[in-house]
């Protein structure tokens, strides 16, 4: 492919670099020398100069790109930098956005500001820190089309209450298949009757809330649930929607915000939450609301600092599980060392969502599962391919390969597959598949 | 506490053995050669076997956790571009015939060779195999547009690599990624350098047929070779000046195409000429040449000596003279015997050189234009200290700190030129040789610049085995700096490089 990425902050930098390799990439940053600086680092042709300018555009070869990634720190530098892109060829555009504003006005109007693909930094964000704390027993969390489906692995470990249990008593959820499991290294696709052994592994594919439910049957011990204090320090938008995001999951979270019209405005939108107005940092306050006896602290402030300051606060009040938000990817690890569980940095979270992207509209998304042994892809369905207008039982005694069908979307809804169930065009099929077929599946496809 | 060594080396020895290892591909081509002409093979095999061994050898100690680092690349370019010289004058040695028998010689014509000097030691053209004489014209073409190009090219591993390695390997200007990929940019540009090389090679062979019997295929190779690369080797004694005078002036368009710039080539062949015929480096270097050439015909025509007629005056002026600033070193006659007006003219030449990323070698017009225009805007600033005049070439603004290396590399190369040059006076009055200021100028001018033959004894149809040996190897080390701008060596030799 021709790539051209607009930005070449961490977050461009980052996909340039995981495309280099594969693809041609043509970065344009509007600071010169950070455009020269690139040259020697990354493969790749740098341009300087304003990424919104249909000249700088037309430099670049954007006529004929493939792809075009604003990814720049100004959302609406990227918006024009997409619009301005459709106006000189018909690459896939991809833009990276913070404002969750931006990403509702587009969700609502197909290809508005010419973007094809929106990435909201700050959804994106809260989304990763709920998969974090929602699923701590899971091995591998990774989400498919959209976000609208999860797919995740499992250990069943001493004590679990599936163990001893067959596939249909533990599968007890509507929106959730189990696509395979692991049992010493070898790969066993589940039938209503197998058994769940200790020590399997188990991968389920199915909406984020069904997976989250099955962890609380698989690990009830390490699987937060309602009783479970969680809380949210900051009211910044990666905090919002941290909170809004765990209010779905059915946790009852409680959000601490140092401004009063803020904490008013959050505590309006957010019926499940506890708003506090406080500023976090007074250890006396902590201590009087019990803080200490949290379970879970999400630090989401504004200032790497400040999250760095209350991060060790709350690991020092004795919190279990720390996880906070830095805005510096040169942080991440410092934070770790001193003893933050999980550092979370949005840039990282940005680039890898774009990347993946990228990966998925050229073949398909795809998790690799037990050292290659399966993977778990995306498809999308075209009009005419061998697997559309069957039922999927038809497909499955049809083909000797082996693999089973995890989730379906339709029009950015999920479909729970059956035996019944007719594929169309248009879908997405989210199915594991042992690797050495990946080839013929996506041949079908 | 002890200093550590702060630079990559490892990095940098992988990647010269990633080089070296890959040397027995060019060595084939003189082995078929002595295959098909019944000569000994063994000088070629012996190279190949020490290419390999040391690739091997030098490979072993890479750690892939190492960088290619700015720092790297300059010893991975010193290092590369000494050793293969080392590897190129084995079969010299190991052929074992006149004077490149001995190390030190054969040091110098690989050496003069890789750099596409040109200088060489050789007395009797004679006395060696066929393959051992295109082995010499072989060395040049690698040697033509950069080794590293070539490895840019050729070696995957190297990827962006790539791009500080050219960076380091000419200190002229930054790398101009064609394409986003850096090796398909090298790709890009050798596949120029290899057409034009072909393009060579027919239409001497074919202007051979036509007029001249003793331009056979081999030779149209041999010299195609090293008139793209502006290198100067030629299997004939007589240098070009051994063919028919059409095939003589066939020769000057490739000459100053091999240093006109390869991007400016590469834009002209897709459809932007006007890139190339707009540019102001390509106007003051063909400007530079037509000057010297039409100075150096009339200083012919007023001396009765030389006796050539009108065309052969004017065909040995352009040609020498296009052999000389395009750092080539072709010969079509004796100019020892022109008259001194004529004779300085080329030695000013020699400082000239051709344009900025092509094969040639010296200054270079581009800095001379850049020195020239920033000296003029310093006359203006005299007058108008207020005035804000950035210095353009081609409509394009030069950075101000450029415009300092550009001062600073003239300065070095100016001194150290001058230091050789009083290096080769005192070792021959050592050796009891009687060597002219001039001559010494000029020698010191031809192998420190990569342009090939001098005055006196080491004019065009001379040797450079008159001066001592102890001269030779400084000549050896000099040709190396010279070819890749000074600075990759110089800053070995400081502490920094090695602790900070």
């Amino acid at each position: 492919m021709y790539v051209v990425v607009i930005g070449a902050g961490e977050v461009g930098t980052s996909i340039a670099a995981s495309l280099a390799s594969d693809h041609e990439v043509v970065v344009v940053d509007v600071d010169p020398d950070r455009a020269e600086q690139l040259k020697y680092e990354l493969d790749v042709l740098t341009i300087a100069g304003d990424g919104t300018s249909s000249e700088i555009q037309s430099a670049a070869e954007v006529d004929r790109a493939d792809m075009v990634i604003a990814c720049t720190d100004d959302d609406q530098t990227n918006l024009v930098a997409c619009g301005t892109a459709k106006t000189l060829g018909d690459g896939f555009t991809i833009a990276r956005v913070k404002s969750t504003d931006f990403l509702r006005t587009w969700e609502g109007g197909e290809g508005a500001f010419g973007v094809d693909f929106m990435v909201c930094t700050d959804l994106l964000t809260a989304e990763n820190i709920v998969r974090v704390i929602g699923l701590p027993a899971a091995v591998d969390v990774d989400p498919f089309a959209g976000g609208l489906v999860q797919m995740a692995e499992f250990e069943i470990a001493e004590g679990s209450p599936v163990a001893g249990q067959t596939v249909s008593e533990a599968d007890r959820f509507e929106s959730l298949t189990f696509v395979g499991l692991f049992r010493n290294g070898d790969m066993i696709i589940p039938r209503g009757d197998t058994d769940i052994a200790v020590g399997d592994r188990a991968v389920v594919i199915g909406s984020p809330e069904s997976v989250q439910s099955f962890a609380t049957d698989v690990a009830p011990e390490a699987t937060p649930d309602r009783a479970d204090e969680i809380v949210v320090v900051g009211g910044s938008e990666i905090g919002y929607q941290t909170a809004r995001l765990l209010e779905e999951r059915d946790f009852r979270p409680r959000l601490i915000e140092q401004d009063a019209d803020r904490a008013r405005w959050l505590a309006e939108n957010l019926p499940d939450t506890v708003v506090m107005e406080h500023d976090a940092t007074d250890t006396e306050f902590l201590a009087r609301e019990h803080v200490d006896e949290a379970d879970i602290v999400v630090t989401a402030l504004r200032s790497d600092e400040k999250n760095l300051l209350i991060s060790v606060l709350a690991k020092r009040l004795g919190v279990d599980r720390v996880i906070a938000v830095v805005d510096s990817p040169d942080y991440v690890t410092v934070f770790e060392e001193i003893g933050i569980d999980i550092a979370v940095n949005p840039r990282t979270v940005t680039a890898e969502e774009i990347t993946r992207f990228t990966y998925e509209s050229v073949a398909e998304n795809i998790a690799v599962l037990e050292n290659d042994q399966a993977e778990v892809l995306e498809l999308e369905l075209t009009e005419g391919c061998g697997l559309v207008g069957r039922p999927i039982s038809e497909i499955v005694a049809d083909s000797d390969v082996r693999f089973v069908i995890g989730a379906i979307t339709r029009d950015h809804r999920l479909v729970t597959p059956r035996g019944g169930t007719v594929l169309q065009a248009g879908d997405h099929v989210i199915l594991l598949v042992e690797s050495d077929s990946v080839s013929d599946i996506a041949s079908m496809a | 506490m002890s200093t550590s060594i702060r630079v990559g080396w490892r990095a940098s020895v992988g990647l010269t053995g990633d080089v070296l290892a890959a040397l027995p591909v060019p060595l084939a081509f003189p082995l078929l050669l002595a295959f098909y002409y019944g000569e000994s093979p063994v000088p070629f095999l012996a190279a190949i076997a020490v290419s390999l061994a040391l690739g091997a050898a030098f490979r072993s100690t890479r750690d892939p956790a190492e960088d290619l680092g700015p720092r790297e690349a300059f010893l991975a370019v010193a290092l590369i571009w000494f050793l293969v010289a080392a590897v190129g004058a084995i079969p010299f040695v190991v052929a074992g015939v006149g004077t490149v028998a001995h190390p030190v010689n054969a040091m110098f014509e690989s050496m003069s060779g890789l750099t596409t000097t040109g200088a060489t030691v050789l007395r009797d053209f004679s006395v060696h195999s066929r393959s051992v004489m295109m082995w010499r014209q072989v060395i040049q073409w690698l040697g033509g547009l950069g080794i590293l190009i070539l490895a840019t090219a050729v070696l995957s591993e190297i990827g962006v690599g790539g791009a500080q390695l050219m960076e380091s390997e000419s200190q002229t200007q930054d790398v101009n990624k064609l394409t986003p990929k850096i090796s398909r940019t090298a790709q890009l540009i050798w596949g120029i350098y290899f057409g034009l090389t072909g393009l060579a090679i027919a239409v001497y062979f074919l202007l051979g047929l036509a007029v001249d019997p003793q331009m056979d295929l081999y030779n149209a190779v041999a010299h195609a070779f090293t008139s793209v690369a502006t290198a100067g080797f030629s299997p004939e004694p007589l240098s070009v000046g051994a063919f028919h005078p059409l095939i003589q002036w066939a020769v000057v368009p490739f000459m100053v195409i091999g240093s006109t710039s390869f991007v400016l080539i590469y834009f002209a062949i897709n459809g932007e000429p006007m890139r190339l015929l707009r540019n102001e480096e390509f106007h003051f270097y063909l400007g530079a040449m037509g000057t010297l050439a039409s100075i150096v015909a009339v200083s012919l025509f007023l001396d009765p000596s030389t006796g050539f007629g009108a065309e052969a005056t004017v065909r040995h002026a352009v040609f020498n003279v296009a052999s000389i600033v395009t750092t080539t070193g072709y010969a079509s006659t004796d100019y020892v015997l022109w008259a001194p007006a004529a004779k300085h003219m080329l030695f000013m030449g020699m400082f000239v050189g051709g344009m900025v990323g092509s094969t040639t070698c010296s200054i270079k017009s581009l800095r001379w234009l850049v020195a020239l225009k920033s000296f003029r805007r310093n006359l203006y600033t005299a007058i108008h200290p207020e005035s804000v005049r950035p210095v353009r070439i081609s409509g394009k603004s030069i950075e101000e700190g450029a415009i300092r290396d550009i001062y600073a590399y003239l300065l070095l190369s100016i001194v150290i030129f001058f230091l050789l040059a009083v290096v080769i006076v005192v070792d021959a009055e050592r050796a009891g040789l009687r060597v002219s200021e001039f001559e010494a100028l000029g020698a010191a001018a031809t192998t420190f610049l990569n342009i090939g033959p001098a005055f006196g004894d080491a004019g065009p149809y001379g040797t450079f085995a008159t001066f001592p040996l102890s001269t030779r190897a400084v000549m050896v080390v000099l040709m190396w700096i010279g070819r890749i701008e000074i600075i990759p060596v110089l800053v070995l030799f400081t502490k920094a490089f090695w602790t900070s």
